[in-house]
């Protein structure tokens, strides 16, 4: 069956306001999350930026356009603009946004004046930021050690923390209204086992933020309190703790990963499973792995500090603890794999980029592994072979995700679909040009090569030019998707509501969905991922593979029309 | 073509009441919402001050005498007048709460403004106290002057003293401005039988910050009453 063509409705939610007052003054999820993936793809490209001039700088050994001072300032900034503002908003802030009301069929999230708030802080930690990397910019490393950060650089850390304090607050904001929406505003039947994973993974994504983002806001405080003073807490001068700040830091820093990857996984979930045409194997399992992470993810934070002076003892123990996320997270691997084995994988854009998340993760999970090992630690520690790690993780895993999110949902998001070719060109070019930049990076690591400096012995050179000919690959891999997908929006909003004939309740209202999202509110009946093809011999996909949603996906308005109204009996979720 | 307004449409409903918010079924949900979202809120905020009560408890232990002998100067009188003026703004926030459950308006403002005038007092005592630390260069920093036991030890022990406290203070005066706006949607007739729960929420807030100072005045003033010796 083809795509039915659905009338269009001119009243969908980019339609309903025109002019910038219209959008800085929205409370609608959906246009909030536009206003987002503006905010984020633009720091995006700041920390991309730095990216770039370090990776020209490493071409040679000897240290030829910046000085060591500006070296510092540059993968301090890179790493503040891509972590703080890239990362820990990605999904949620955007594709979270966008789709936890729709996926569990409410008009709204529960506080859409938080909302809104919550990008206008965004935005104020974000101009803070750009003061300072436009005015000098700061050495101490996006992770702000102390006493160097409060009490001998030169350069001024100050407005930067106040700008990433700011942004916590941000992120516990979004973090708390996902939670309550998805406690009390689930749809009618919408139990919580038969909730999309990618609910489940926000929804632990959000505890975290809750939990976490307040500590790291209180170290900040007292950083700042430090280095206005001239005397803290941190100061080892009179007999206060350094390695105290690292704990608080970490004890956010460490789930912050997870406030990366976590949402990830919920959208290599729902993309895998509606492209192998099946239903995920083991779902709970997976939500169960999804919050088995988020719970260890609190406990394994002392493994950053094998070397800081911690005891050893201590190290032990977050040894053993930091083994323990491989279980959940092998769980999450053999299950898309087993969802994938003997589907009907229908080769798109958005597969492609899931395929590179199950691929890079892999291989980022099991170098952790390495790191997680007390004796291996202490020689790879503050080597390239970290630096490969986390970026296997953060840019191999998360971004790929947020990527397979954005190519997977933009037909819902715009009503319009991209140039598929162009799109597997470059979800191609990405996957190569990233494994060129950072595999040579493991062996650096792995040779002996420290992060943090601008000058590298002579043979390390190679390795070091094929890093930075990879990432310039990667580079014009996410400037493709950019063009393409801007152009897209040039087009008729033909999408459809449902191209890729996916269960979910976001695909069974209109493309771009309208601004209360739904005409009556959905009730749910049946289990998530109810793709039919796998015990389907007849192989018609189209209306039947949503059959799970009482058969509204698919179907034109005027069968949905047609259908017997919701049962009353239901109530609306409030666990 | 469907009828674009077949489903639920909350402007079309007869006894809708018009504090319900679009993205909300009905007042109870709404409700439950807000207080989870406030519950929700406040453990954030024993995780912000979890950081530096960890703080606290790993220098106390550390630097026990030094810490027990810089509490001396801490004035305790003032500290538990402050301590009995904060429960009794809980009292009275508790009684704004249980006055706008049963509607009264005017009570409720009344309850309100003295809870306010509380806290405020609050504020002020906290300002002389404060007052006195500069003056007797308690203040952390470069002017830090202390004669007594480990002053590097008492340093990081008024350190903690001001981090505490400041952040506990900078929690009142949100608190106050946010009594301000409570007050002004009560005198406006927002809130009702029915429909009260900003009301009840920043009273949950307020107490949060009461409990804070419960623990902060014996962890700061009464580590060592015995060994004060004036």
């Amino acid at each position: 069956m083809t795509t039915i063509k659905e009338p269009l409705r001119p009243d969908d939610y980019l339609n309903a306001g025109y002019g910038v007052k219209s959008w800085l003054l929205t409370l609608d999820h959906k246009r909030i999350a536009i206003l987002y993936l503006i905010s984020i793809t633009f720091f995006f490209f700041v920390g991309g930026f730095f990216a770039v001039l370090l990776r020209i700088e490493l071409m040679t050994p000897a240290g030829d356009i910046v000085t060591a001072e500006t070296y510092n300032k540059l993968f301090t900034m890179h790493g503040i603009a891509m972590i703080f503002f890239f990362l820990i908003p990605s999904i949620p802030a955007v594709l979270g946004n966008f789709l936890v009301p729709m996926m569990i069929g409410a008009r709204d999230l529960a506080f859409p004046r938080l909302n809104l708030f919550s990008w206008y802080l965004y935005n104020v930690g974000g101009l803070f930021t750009l003061y300072t990397m436009t005015t000098g910019g700061i050495d101490t490393g996006w992770t702000f050690y102390a006493p160097y950060s409060s009490s001998y650089t030169l350069s001024d850390p100050v407005p930067v923390v106040v700008g990433i304090f700011v942004l916590g607050f941000s992120s516990i904001l979004t973090g708390l209204n996902f939670l309550v929406t998805i406690h009390k505003m689930r749809a009618p039947g919408l139990t919580w086992f038969r909730l999309p994973l990618f609910i489940w993974a926000s929804y632990a994504t959000s505890v975290i933020q809750v939990l976490g983002t307040p500590v790291v806001a209180i170290a900040l405080v007292l950083l700042g309190f430090e280095r206005l003073t001239g005397v803290g807490i941190f100061d080892p001068k009179i007999d206060g703790d350094p390695i105290l700040f690292q704990h608080l830091f970490w004890f956010y820093s460490h789930p912050a990963v997870y406030i990366m990857i976590l949402p990830s996984m919920g959208v290599v979930s729902e993309v895998v499973s509606c492209y192998a045409r099946k239903k995920i194997f083991g779902y709970n399992a997976m939500a169960f792995a999804i919050l088995g992470i988020a719970v260890l993810g609190f406990l394994v934070w002392g493994h950053h500090m094998f070397i800081s002076g911690q005891s050893v003892y201590a190290g032990l123990v977050f040894s053993a603890l930091s083994f323990l996320v491989a279980i959940p997270s092998a769980i999450k691997v053999f299950n898309w794999t087993a969802t994938l084995y003997k589907g009907q994988i229908e080769f798109r854009t958005p597969i492609l980029y899931a395929f590179g998340f199950i691929g890079l993760f892999t291989i980022g999970g099991l170098t952790g592994l390495f790191l997680a090992s007390l004796a291996t630690d202490v020689h790879l520690t503050d080597t390239y072979f970290v630096v490969a790690h986390f970026h296997y993780i953060m840019v191999g895993g998360a971004v790929m995700g947020y990527l397979a999110g954005i190519h997977f949902w933009w037909p819902k998001i715009t009503g319009r679909m991209y140039n598929e070719a162009w799109a597997k060109f470059s979800a191609l070019i990405l996957f190569v040009g990233f494994n060129l930049t950072f595999f040579p990076q493991f062996i650096l690591g792995y040779m002996g090569m420290p992060r943090r400096y601008y000058v590298y012995p002579e043979e390390f050179q190679v390795l070091n030019v094929m890093s930075t000919a990879g990432a310039s690959i990667l580079g014009l891999g996410y400037l493709i998707p950019m063009i393409y997908l801007t152009w897209s929006l040039r087009k008729p909003k033909t999408a459809g509501n449902n191209p890729w004939k996916a269960t979910g309740l976001e695909w069974t209202t209109v493309s771009p969905p309208l601004t209360h999202n739904f005409d009556s509110v959905p009730t749910v009946t049946t289990e998530p991922y109810l793709y039919d093809d796998t015990d389907d011999a007849s192989g018609s996909a189209g209306s039947a593979g949503s059959a799970g949603l009482a058969g509204l996906a698919g179907l034109d308005s005027s069968a949905r029309a047609a259908l017997p109204p919701h049962p009353k009996e239901v109530k609306r979720g409030r666990s | 073509m469907v009828d674009l307004n077949s489903g639920h449409n909350p402007d079309h409903n007869p006894d809708h009441n018009p504090e319900l918010a679009h993205q909300f079924e009905d007042m109870d949900q709404q409700k439950e919402a807000a207080a989870l979202g406030m519950w929700t809120f406040l453990i954030t905020e024993v995780l912000f001050f979890g950081g530096l009560f960890t703080a606290y408890i790993v220098f106390r232990t550390q630097f026990s005498e030094a810490f027990a002998k810089a509490s001396h100067h801490l004035d305790i009188v003032l500290g538990g007048i402050n301590t009995f003026i904060l429960l009794g703004s809980s009292l009275t926030m508790a009684l704004a709460v249980h006055a706008a459950q049963e509607g009264r308006k005017e009570k409720t403002i009344r309850f309100l403004g003295v809870t306010g005038i509380l806290g405020a007092a609050f504020l002020v005592i906290k300002g002389f106290e404060y007052a006195h630390k500069f003056e007797h260069n308690l203040f952390p920093g470069a002017s830090f002057g202390y004669d007594g036991f480990e002053p590097d030890h008492a340093q990081l022990f008024f350190i903690l003293y001001f981090a505490l406290t400041g952040v506990h203070a900078a929690h009142m005066i949100v608190g106050l401005l946010l009594l301000v706006v409570i007050a002004w949607m009560t005198a406006r007739g927002r809130f009702s039988a029915t429909y009260h729960s900003p009301v009840e929420n920043f009273g949950l807030y307020w107490h949060f910050v009461d409990i804070v100072w419960i623990f902060l005045y014996p962890l700061l003033y009464l580590i060592d009453v015995t060994g004060r010796t004036q």
